[in-house]
This record gives structure tokens, C-alpha cells and sequence, in this order.
């Protein structure tokens, strides 16, 4: 299989998450086409890897990994916050900070 | 011990440093003991330099007590001191009269954002920084200490003033931070062509050299850097409006060190750095500068005739008298330069004992309008007196010091610039005009309702006033020792401008 | 030339006075004015010493010379505190000590009741020693010291009633019209180094015969111009009718005998200058000549006994300044004048005071009237003095004015035509408003009102005004004698051209003489034989309406400096606020606006942040594939 597919998919798993980013309302969903995106980026490092035949690829995909498991116990507590303190889990409703 | 090679310049900086480490261990409490403590330092340091100027050895020109020690080498800068008269004759000026501020202003420190130990640490850091930037002989050394100057003056204008002061210190370090920039890129401009032609150092000496090197185009660019942030600090029309709103703001003791030293620093850089380091570019500006300067010298004293505010018309007095200043340095005469040294001394007390005196003033009657005072000639003699005395040094009353200073001004500029002179003498007619108008409303004439039972000075505020009304009158008819420090440096500034005094032109056979 | 140690304590002592009672304060209040009186009588002695000494030297080594100290050393400028006495300054020196001892003696009684008499007479103390230093001075800047110290001492004296706002004013209006004289007195100076390398009045005068005419002629206009501010003389004569405002002595002392007569002093003092530049002298007489007319027309009008005197003062001046435009042959006559004058126009102002002092200081002359009764001392030296600025001979006012005169009539030609006859005219009209005043005070039925008590002065006033009053009789006689003031000064001038005499001496005394007896002829007719109203009486011509208000100089000086001055103030102080101050702040306000503005892109939605940053991202892939295609 041409090896380039993976990279298309990355591509395309990463557009997915951005117009979710943007389009959805939802945090939840949004938070999860975040992750979306976060994962095609590590599509797109082993991939890269794979054709370099290096490792460093495959090392920086762990580090997001980590990072991203972090982002979720953070994101997710702020969201619930937002959820308990608003009533709404609408990233619309939350736009305080321009205040 | 050999006097004459001690470290007097560093020792005069370590003194206040060491009086501000000292402040740091007294309770926050004992504002007393922190007074005493800043009072003795400030002595000390006076004492240090008086000790300095009798070892000063007049008649050698050239740098003296010169001390230089590696500070970044990767830059060639030093940490290199040194004074020639014009410096010393300021710096003794700075530490004259920071005890006396100590002594005016006992209880400036009330009323503050801060405590009295902020307040006085502020002043002892100062008065380090003063020192500094006077003695320096390093390009860079120099312009650290112009622009750290600025926080300490920032806080105690901001923190201890009075109205709207946070608003006055904001503009006070904006306008200087903009003149400041502009120098740093002069500077970087010195670093680079000093590495271009030749070894890359900012020692002055060395630098006096450098414009026999550089284009015309890059000298003039380099002088505009630094004369803008001088004219912007001395400060010289139409750079000027921070003046006023800060010495209304601040304390009369921190607007004494404002118009009296740190103004200073302006005129004093226009000599050490414009004149030194760029005397083609200096000739090819004087006439604008000449200009700019007869117009401060009659836009402040229209200014300070309608000014309501007694502190406000002080300061408006100062923007004419730097104007004179700035005049008599680029009349590159010596007299012109001389005189020009003299008068920063000078203007320096005299301005003190302006404002030293307003704010006793103010302090009885709290309010700084000059329509609210009225008749204190009869309520407060002494008051009255010391007021009339200062003003009557600010209008340069032949017999105290301004007089020596702004004749030789005038005559040093009429010699090559007689135009500027005449314009500038009118000069004397409006200054007896904004001096006269503010004490006829102020002390003479009936006294206003309410100030009939205002206190006369205090014991302290005499103790205060007193010498620098002695310095004033003393130096009106004996400013020879003065004059003998200050002649042979502002003879070799000149003669390295290539200038010579014009003879006169009808000495001798029709 | 000679050197003296002496001299400095011709100055010194006065000063001494004056420092020590200002800084005494309260405590010296008991004793302070007679410890002025004495010094003032020191000074006066050792003028007398000196003068003594000079005496019994021979012409050519009379000036002695004293070096203080370098005061100012800069370059190729020094100026040294030196003071030099000459005929010239010892003539003044004994004017200044002796005039100012009496008037030290009058103000002890005049002044007993003033809580503040003590600084009084510190002022006048401080006056003396500055006024010595001008005419000891032995260069234009040393002068020039004295000069303002006068100009000083003269602002604190006309003020010292300056509780009263009207009196500030008035003291501050001086110092101001001074300053502007004192202007010439600088470019003067400045004139002087830069074009003849020294500021000495022997250093001038040596360099004078290299110098090129225009700058001899620059510099006389501008020691003119000092002279004009000084001496009240046109146009900067405003200040001295508003400087009565001082007290009486002062008036006596200040602005008739000494101070006011600086000017005279400074251009004979300059004699080398205007002789090196004709232009000049001639401005000098027209000057005087002007003056002398406008001061003489004020005086007709004034009801004020003090400003009736003060314009007096004026008009006299100005035949001194008239004589010292024209010349060496006037040099010695000016001065002549000015020391008779000073005897004569002194003891009236004296009399003046004494009258005030009798009448509760009213000043009007027209509630005064037949006080000749009730103060017979007065009236009496009053009177001398009279006769003496009139011109009767023998007083002395006779042999000063009519050697002016005479010596303006010779002046030759056109020029001397007119400016002997405006001196001619100039002693008419003296006569006519001095007899005015005279008659209005004195010998005219009573106007005054019943609570009036007028009474003699003290001994102590009337003393010195009997000195002052011999003085006004025999001074002109004495000094005329065998023309022994002309011979004593002549060392110091140049020798006077010849001259054709335009009349015999003797009829231009006729001529001054008779033009005198129409003046008196016409204020008796007027004042003596006809009802005098003892308020200001409205039906009058419109010049005498011009005349009381001092010929519209008030107004003219308003019109053409005050509120000019004080609109290009106010404009200023708005610029500054508007246009310089506004410049800045506009710039302040230009970042806070486009902050605001830039601010509202930020809309707090995270989606939209997002997309930003999508369509960010894009484009910036966007642009480097295009760049690296």
C-alpha cells in the first residue's frame, strides 16, 4: 500500500477536527475534534518516521500523547466547571474573557 | 593617604548606597531614626564633596580622580569615572543640595503611597545616581545612569506627590523614555562605527576622535539622538510640557532635585557628548538650536508672567533659564560656556530656594494658587523675605549669583550672536515682570482673610534656607573660586571645537 | 594712577548698616535708625577726607583708584571690583552722603511713629551704599551693580507702604520701566566688549579714538537709553510721578536728589563715548529738551503737591540731560545743575513732607491755603528753594539753569536756536506752576477744613531743611564763583570747540528773566488775585484734562506694551495648554484610540479565535509554498 495514504488520512482525520473546531458549539465535541486533530498530527509523525526511517517521529507522537492526556484532565475539569457554574456546555456562552 | 588619588568619585556613590542598606535594617516605624539616618549620609556625602573639590587641582585641565575597571569587556565597557570642572562644579551642586532638600523636606514623606523609608531610599539612590551620571566617562555608564535616574524620580513623583501625580510621573517617564531611545540608538550607532573604525570601546576620550572618521550624514544623525533627549531633559521649547505638570505634582523637595540636578543633565550632556563627540554636526545645528533656545528663554517667561500656580510659574522661570543655558553653550565662546556652567550652579539654588520656599508656603496655606496668598510680608517676614531674596536671584539682580552667570551668557553670545543676544535681553525686562507680579500678590498688598495667624519659619526651615541664600548672595559677589574651576575646562571644550573667542572688532586703527 | 585704600569705606559703611539692621530685625528696632544716621554721616566724612586729600593734590594725579577683588574673570573678560574717585564721583559722593545725612535726620522724626521705621531706614542705608557704588564704580559693569542696586533700593522704598495695592503697584511699575533702561545699560556693556574688548570707562575711553563711529554711536544710544529709564526722561518718564508713593524722604532723597539724576552721571560719565559720536549727543539733547517741556506741562496741572514736585523733578532733569547733550562746553554745567538741584528741589520735597505732616498727610494743594501762618519755618525754606528753581538771581537755581541756557543758545546754528529756546520757554513755565504751588500752599486764603490742626514741624525736620534751604541760596553762587565747578571738572572732559556767542550773556539772562516774571505774573493773576475751588474744577481746557492725566503717558504705555503684553500672555498660556501640551497628549490619545479600536476584534468567542487562527495557519502554508515554488 502506497504509504502516502496515511499521510491523506492525517489530512483528512485533521480537517474533520478543525471544521468540528470551528463549526460545532458543543465543548464536549469540540474538545474531542481537538483530539482528533491532536492524533492526525501523530498519524502524520509516525508516518513520516516510517518513510525516514528514523525515530524521532515516533518519539515526539509519545510526547504529544502525554501532553494530550494532560490537555484532557485539564480541559474536561474546566469544562464541567463551566458546565456547573453556566448550565451550558456552549463555548458560545463562555466569552467573558474579552471583558 | 594621598588625598589627591583617592577614589573620591566612587566613595561619593558608595556613601548613599550604604545609607540605603542601612535604612533596609530600621523597623518601618521609626520614621525618625530613618530621617536622622538619611540626614547624616547626605552630610557625609557633602562633606565628601567639598573634600573632593579642595583636591581638585584647578589648574590642570583634563579629566581628574579618574577611576576605570573592566564592566563588559565584550562590549569594551567600562566603569570608568572622572571629573573636569564643568563636572565637578554639578556634581557639588548635587550634593549641596540634597542634604538641604533632607532638611526642607522633613516631612514630605507624609502623605505618601509608601513609608518614609521607601521615600528616603528613593532619594539616597538618587542621589548616587546623580553622581554617576555627572562623573561618568563612559558613553555607556553614562547612559545607564541617565535612564535609571528616571524610576527613582517616577516613584517619588507618583508615590509622594500631590493632584494628579500618578498622571505627571507617567508623562515625566514617557517623554524622558522617548528621549532616552533615541540616544540608545545613538549609542548602538557609536558601538558599531567605534568597531568599524577601529577598536570598539565608549570611552569618551577615545570617542572625541571618531567623528574625523564617520560621514557627515551619520554625525548628524548620531547628535540629533543624543541632543534630542538633552533637549527634552534640559528641557528646551518645544519639548517642554512635562516640566510644569511634574514640579506641580512632586514634592517641592524632589522638584528642587528635578529642576535643580537632573535638568542639569540635559545642558551638562549638550557640553560632554553633543559638543565633544560631534562638533561638526554641533556648528551645523547651532543656529536652530540658538533659536529654539531665545525662544525658551522668552516662551517660558511669558508662561511663568501667566501662570496661577506658584509652582507651575516656577518651573516656566526654569524653561527661560535653560533657555539662557543651552544659549550660552552653543555661543562657543568661552564666556558663553563658562557662563553657561556658572549658571547651572546657580540656577540650581536659586531654583531651590524658589521652590523651597513655595512649598513652605504652601504647606501654611495648602493651597499652591498664588491668589490665595496676599499680604505675607506683614504675617511672615522671614517667609516673606527669603521668597523676595530667591526671586530677586532669579531675575538676576546684579549682586547675587544668577547676575555673574546670565551676564556672561549674554555678553559670550553677543560677541558671535549678537542678534540672539539683543532678542534674548529682553529676557530680563519680563523676568523682573514674572518675579515682581507673584510677589506683589503674594506678599505685598492687604492680607487675605485667612492668613492673618499663618506661622513665620520654623527653626528647621530656617536651618534649611539659610545656605543656600548665603551660597546665593556669596557667589553674587565673589564667583572667582567657581570661575577658577570651571575656566580651564570650558577653555579646552572650546579650543577642541576648533573655535577661538572673536577679538574685538574695533580695538585697534579705524 | 593713585591708589587708596580708603574708599571702599565710603561703601562699605552704609551697607554695613543696612545688613546688619535688616538682619537684626525687631531687636534693632530701638536704636537701628540712629545707627544708619551715624554711618550715613560716616560715609559723609570720609567723603570729606577724601575730598581733602584731593585737594591737596595736583590736577593731574586727583583721581585715586582702589582694587578690591577680580570679581568676574572669563577668558578675555575681566572685570575687576574696583572703585575709582574722581572730580567727577567726589562731586556725587558728597551730594549722595551729604543730602542723604539730612534726610537720615528728617526721617527720624517723619518716620517716629512707623512701627516700621527701622527697616526704613535700612533701606535707606542700602540705598546710599548702592548709590555709591554706581558713582564709585570704575567700570560700566560695576556701575551697573549700583545701578540696579538703586533701582532696588528704590522698588522697597516706594513700596514700603505696600499694604496698600495701589502702592505695590506703583513700586513694581518702576522696578519694571528700570528694567527697561537697564536693558540699555546691558547691550551697552555687551556693545562695548565685543567691539572694543573692555567694559572700564579708561579702557573705553582710550579704545574710544580707534572705534568706528556707528559703534561709538550704538553704544551712546543705548547708554541713552539707560539714562532714559533711569532719569524719568521720554519716554520711560512714567514711573516717577507714581513713585511718589514712597514716603516723603524718599521722594527727597531718591527721586529728586540722587537716584533719578543717575542718568545725567552716566552720560557725563561717558563723555568720551557721545563726544566720539555727535548723532548721539544731539538724541541726548533732544532728549532732555523734550522732557524738559513734557515735565514742566505735567507740573501745571498736578494737584498732588508731591506729583506737581515729581514733575518738576522731571523738567529739571532734563536741562541737566539738555546740558549733557550738548557737549564738553555742558558736561560741567549739567552737573553744576544737578547739585544745585539737588539742594534746592531736596529742600522742597522736605518742605512738602512737613506740610503733609501738618495737614494729616493730605496732599492736595487745593484743600491746602495761608499756611504760611501756621508753618512760618517751612514756608521760609519752602520759599528759598522756590526762588532757587525758578531762577531768581542770586539763588542758585539762577547760575546752573542760566549757564544751560546760555550754553544751548551757543550750541550754533538751528540747533541752538531751538534748543535755547525750549530751555527759555522750559523756565517760563517753571516759573508759572512752581509759583502755582507756592501760592496754593501758602499765601492763598484757607481751603482746609476745620478738624485740620496744622502745626510746625519738629526741630528735627525743620534742621535739615534749613541746610538744604541755605544750600539753594549760596550753592550756585559758590560754585559759579569764578567758574570754579567748570574748572574743577574740565580735567576730566575734552576741550569744548570754540563757539560764536549767539547773544551776550547778559541778555540771555534778561531773556531767562523776564520769561521767569511773565510765568509769576500769570500763576499770581491766576491763583493769588482770583478764588481758588478746593476741589479739581471740571470746566477746564481740554489740555489741562490732558496735563492731569500726565499727557496720556499712561494710557500710551497701556495701549502700546501692557495689553499687548498681556494678550501675547494669554495667548501663549492657551498655545501651551492647546497646541504644544495638546501635541502630546494627542499622541497618547492616538495609542489608547487605535488599542480601542484594534480591541474590538477581540470578540471573547473561542470558535471564532479558532477559525483565526485555521485561516492564520492556512495562509501562512499558502504563502511559503508560493514562495518556495
Amino acid at each position: 500500500m502506497d504509504i502516502n495514504n496515511y499521510l491523506y488520512l492525517s489530512a483528512i482525520l485533521f480537517t474533520i477536527g478543525a471544521v468540528g473546531v470551528v463549526v460545532r458549539r458543543n465543548a464536549i465535541v469540540v474538545f474531542m475534534c481537538i483530539e482528533l486533530m491532536l492524533n492526525a498530527a501523530n498519524l502524520s509523525l509516525v508516518t513520516f518516521s516510517r518513510i525516514n526511517g528514523t525515530l524521532d517521529g515516533q518519539v515526539v507522537a509519545f510526547f504529544t500523547m502525554v501532553v494530550a492526556a494532560c490537555e484532557v484532565v485539564v480541559g474536561l475539569a474546566i469544562i464541567v466547571t463551566i458546565y456547573r457554574s453556566r448550565r451550558s456546555a456552549s463555548i458560545d456562552d463562555a466569552s467573558l474573557l474579552k471583558r | 593617604m594621598n588625598l589627591a588619588n583617592m577614589n573620591w568619585l566612587t566613595l561619593s556613590m558608595l556613601l548613599p548606597l550604604l545609607g540605603t542598606a542601612a535604612l533596609a535594617f530600621i523597623p518601618k516605624g521609626n520614621v525618625l531614626l530613618t530621617k536622622q539616618i538619611a540626614l547624616a549620609t547626605t552630610v557625609l556625602v557633602a562633606v565628601v564633596g567639598i573634600l573632593m573639590t579642595i583636591n581638585f587641582d584647578f589648574n590642570t585641565p583634563g579629566f581628574q580622580f579618574v577611576e576605570s575597571r573592566p564592566w563588559i569587556p565584550a562590549f569594551g565597557i567600562n566603569y570608568a569615572l572622572g571629573v573636569d570642572g564643568i563636572a565637578l562644579v554639578l556634581i557639588l551642586m548635587s550634593v549641596l543640595l540634597t542634604p538641604i532638600v533632607v532638611i526642607a523636606g522633613w516631612n514630605e514623606s507624609e502623605g505618601g503611597r509608601w513609608s518614609a523609608k521607601t521615600f528616603y531610599s528613593l532619594i539616597l539612590v538618587l542621589e548616587t545616581m546623580m553622581i554617576g551620571v555627572f562623573a561618568s566617562t563612559d558613553v555607556f555608564l553614562f547612559y545607564v545612569f541617565f535612564e535609571a535616574m528616571l524610576v527613582p524620580v517616577y516613584f517619588l513623583i507618583g508615590g509622594f506627590g500631590s493632584g494628579e501625580r500618578a498622571a505627571a510621573a507617567v508623562k515625566f517617564l514617557l517623554y524622558s523614555l522617548f528621549g532616552g531611545l533615541l540616544m540608545l540608538a545613538s549609542i548602538v550607532g557609536i558601538f558599531v562605527m567605534s568597531t568599524r573604525y577601529g577598536n570598539r570601546t565608549f570611552d569618551i576620550t577615545t570617542l572625541a576622535g571618531l567623528h574625523t572618521v564617520i560621514t557627515p550624514m551619520m554625525e548628524n544623525v548620531l547628535f540629533l539622538g543624543f541632543f534630542i533627549a538633552f533637549a527634552i531633559k534640559a528641557p528646551l521649547w518645544p519639548m517642554h510640557t512635562w516640566l510644569p505638570d511634574a514640579a506641580k505634582s512632586a514634592t517641592p523637595g524632589t522638584s528642587v532635585l528635578l529642576l535643580g540636578v537632573l535638568d542639569k543633565v540635559g545642558t551638562f550632556g549638550m557640553i560632554r557628548y553633543c559638543l565633544t563627540l560631534f562638533p561638526e554636526a554641533s556648528k551645523t545645528f547651532t543656529p536652530l538650536i540658538i533659536t529654539l533656545a531665545v525662544i525658551s528663554i522668552l516662551y517660558g517667561a511669558f508662561l511663568a508672567i501667566g501662570a496661577k500656580d506658584i509652582k507651575r510659574l516656577i518651573a516656566y522661570t526654569s524653561i527661560s533659564h535653560f533657555g539662557f543655558i543651552t544659549m550660552g553653550i552653543f555661543a562657543m565662546t568661552t564666556q558663553g560656556l563658562s557662563g553657561a556652567t556658572l549658571y547651572m550652579f546657580n540656577h540650581g539654588f536659586s531654583t531651590a530656594a524658589l521652590f523651597l520656599v513655595a512649598g513652605f508656603m504652601i504647606l501654611r496655606r495648602k493651597s499652591s494658587t498664588i491668589s490665595d496668598f496676599g499680604g505675607l510680608q506683614r504675617v511672615t517676614p522671614i517667609m516673606a523675605w527669603s521668597f523676595f531674596i530667591a526671586g530677586l536671584s532669579s531675575l538676576a539682580l546684579p549682586g547675587l549669583s544668577s547676575f555673574v552667570s546670565e551676564f556672561l551668557v549674554l555678553v559670550g553670545t553677543f560677541t558671535r550672536y549678537p542678534v540672539a543676544a539683543v532678542i534674548a535681553t529682553f529676557g530680563i525686562v519680563l523676568a523682573a515682570l514674572y518675579i515682581l507680579i507673584p510677589v506683589q500678590r503674594a506678599l505685598h498688598g492687604p492680607t487675605t482673610p485667612g492668613n492673618e495667624n499663618l506661622p513665620d519659619l520654623t527653626l528647621r526651615e530656617k536651618v534649611a534656607i539659610a545656605p543656600v541664600i548665603a551660597i546665593i548672595v556669596a557667589l553674587g559677589f565673589y564667583p572667582s573660586p567657581l570661575l577658577n574651576i570651571i575656566n580651564p575646562a570650558a577653555t579646552t571644550v572650546i579650543s577642541q571645537q576648533g573655535f577661538t573667542d572673536p577679538a574685538p572688532t574695533n580695538s585697534e586703527g579705524k | 594712577m593713585v591708589t587708596n585704600s580708603g574708599l571702599v569705606y565710603l561703601i562699605a559703611l552704609p551697607l554695613f548698616g543696612a545688613v546688619s539692621l535688616l538682619l537684626l530685625g525687631r531687636r534693632a528696632d530701638k536704636w537701628g535708625h540712629l545707627l544708619a544716621t551715624a554711618l550715613s554721616a560716616g560715609s559723609f566724612a570720609v567723603g570729606l577726607f577724601q575730598l581733602s586729600q584731593m585737594l591737596g593734590r595736583d590736577v593731574e594725579s586727583r583721581p585715586v583708584t582702589q582694587k578690591l577683588f577680580t570679581w568676574i574673570s572669563v577668558g578675555s573678560f575681566n572685570v575687576d571690583a574696583s572703585l575709582l574717585l574722581d572730580q567727577l564721583s567726589i562731586s556725587f559722593v558728597l551730594l549722595i552722603t551729604g543730602v542723604g545725612t539730612l534726610i537720615h535726620i528728617y526721617s527720624i522724626s517723619y518716620m517716629a511713629h512707623d512701627p516700621d521705621r527701622r527697616r526704613f531706614f535700612a533701606y535707606l542705608n542700602l540705598f546710599i551704599a548702592a548709590m555709591l557704588l554706581l558713582v564709585l564704580g570704575d567700570s560700566y559693569l560695576n556701575l551697573y551693580v549700583g545701578w540696579e542696586g538703586v533701582g532696588l533700593a528704590s522698588y522697597l522704598l516706594i513700596g514700603f507702604w505696600n499694604q496698600k495695592a495701589a502702592y505695590a503697584t506703583a513700586s513694581k511699575k518702576a522696578f519694571v520701566m528700570n528694567r527697561i533702561g537697564d536693558m540699555g545699560l546691558s547691550f551697552a556693556i555687551m556693545i562695548a566688549f565685543a567691539s572694543l574688548g573692555t567694559v572700564s570707562f579708561s579702557g573705553v575711553k582710550e579704545k574710544a579714538e580707534f572705534a568706528s563711529e556707528a559703534t561709538m554711536t550704538a553704544l551712546g544710544i543705548m547708554l541713552l537709553i539707560a539714562a532714559v529709564g533711569k532719569s524719568a526722561q521720554f519716554p520711560l518718564q512714567a514711573w516717577l510721578g507714581d513713585a511718589m508713593a514712597g514716603p516723603t524722604p524718599v521722594s527727597a532723597l531718591i527721586h529728586a536728589a540722587t537716584m533719578v539724576t543717575a542718568g545725567v552721571y552716566l552720560i557725563v560719565r561717558s563723555n568720551f563715548v557721545f563726544d566720539a559720536a555727535p548723532n548721539a549727543q544731539l538724541l541726548v539733547a533732544i532728549i532732555g529738551a523734550i522732557t524738559l517741556i513734557f515735565g514742566a506741562l505735567i507740573g501745571t496741572a498736578k494737584d498732588d503737591i508731591k506729583k506737581a514736585l515729581a514733575a518738576s523733578t522731571m523738567s529739571q532733569i532734563g536741562y541737566m540731560i539738555l546740558g549733557a547733550g550738548l557737549g564738553p562746553a555742558g558736561y560741567a554745567y549739567a552737573i553744576m545743575h544737578l547739585i544745585t538741584h539737588g539742594f534746592f528741589k531736596a529742600g522742597m520735597f522736605l518742605g512738602a513732607g512737613s506740610v503733609m505732616h501738618g495737614m494729616n498727610d493730605e496732599v492736595n494743594m487745593r484743600k491746602y491755603g495761608a499756611l504760611r501762618k501756621f508753618m512760618p519755618i517751612t514756608f521760609v525754606t519752602f520759599g528759598l528753594g522756590y526762588l532757587a528753581i525758578i531762577g531768581v538771581p542770586p539763588f542758585a537755581g539762577f547760575y546752573s539753569k542760566d549757564m544751560l541756557i546760555e550754553t544751548a543758545l551757543n550750541a550754533g546754528g538751528v540747533k541752538g536756536i531751538l534748543l535755547g529756546g525750549t530751555a527759555l520757554l522750559g523756565a517760563g513755565i517753571t516759573a508759572f506752576y512752581m509759583t502755582r504751588v507756592m501760592i496754593l500752599t501758602f499765601t492763598s486764603p484757607k481751603r482746609w477744613d476745620d478738624n485740620q490742626r496744622p502745626h510746625e514741624s519738629p526741630a528735627l525736620m525743620w534742621i535739615p531743611m534749613a541746610i538744604l534751604a541755605v544750600g539753594s541760596v549760596i550753592s550756585g553762587y559758590l560754585l559759579h564763583q569764578g567758574k570754579a565747578f567748570k574748572h574743577w571738572l574740565e580735567p576730566l572732559f575734552a576741550k569744548p570747540g570754540e563757539h560764536s556767542e549767539l547773544l551776550p550773556p547778559i541778555v540771555v539772562s534778561g531773556l531767562a528773566l523776564t520769561m521767569v516774571a511773565i510765568g509769576v505774573a500769570i500763576a499770581v493773576v491766576k491763583y493769588q488775585l482770583s478764588e481758588v475751588d478746593s476741589v479739581a474744577p471740571e470746566n477746564v481746557t481740554e489740555f489741562t484734562h490732558f496735563a492731569r492725566r500726565d499727557l496720556l503717558q499712561d494710557e500710551i504705555n497701556e495701549a502700546l506694551f501692557m495689553r499687548p503684553g498681556q494678550a501675547i500672555t494669554s495667548a501663549l498660556v492657551k498655545i501651551d495648554q492647546s497646541v504644544i501640551d495638546g501635541a502630546v497628549r494627542g499622541i497618547g490619545q492616538m495609542a489608547i484610540g487605535s488599542g480601542s479600536s484594534l480591541r474590538k476584534s477581540q470578540t471573547g468567542f473561542v470558535r471564532s479565535y479558532a477559525a483565526l487562527i485555521l485561516v492564520g495557519a492556512a495562509a501562512l502554508i499558502a504563502a511559503i509554498w508560493v514562495v518556495t515554488q
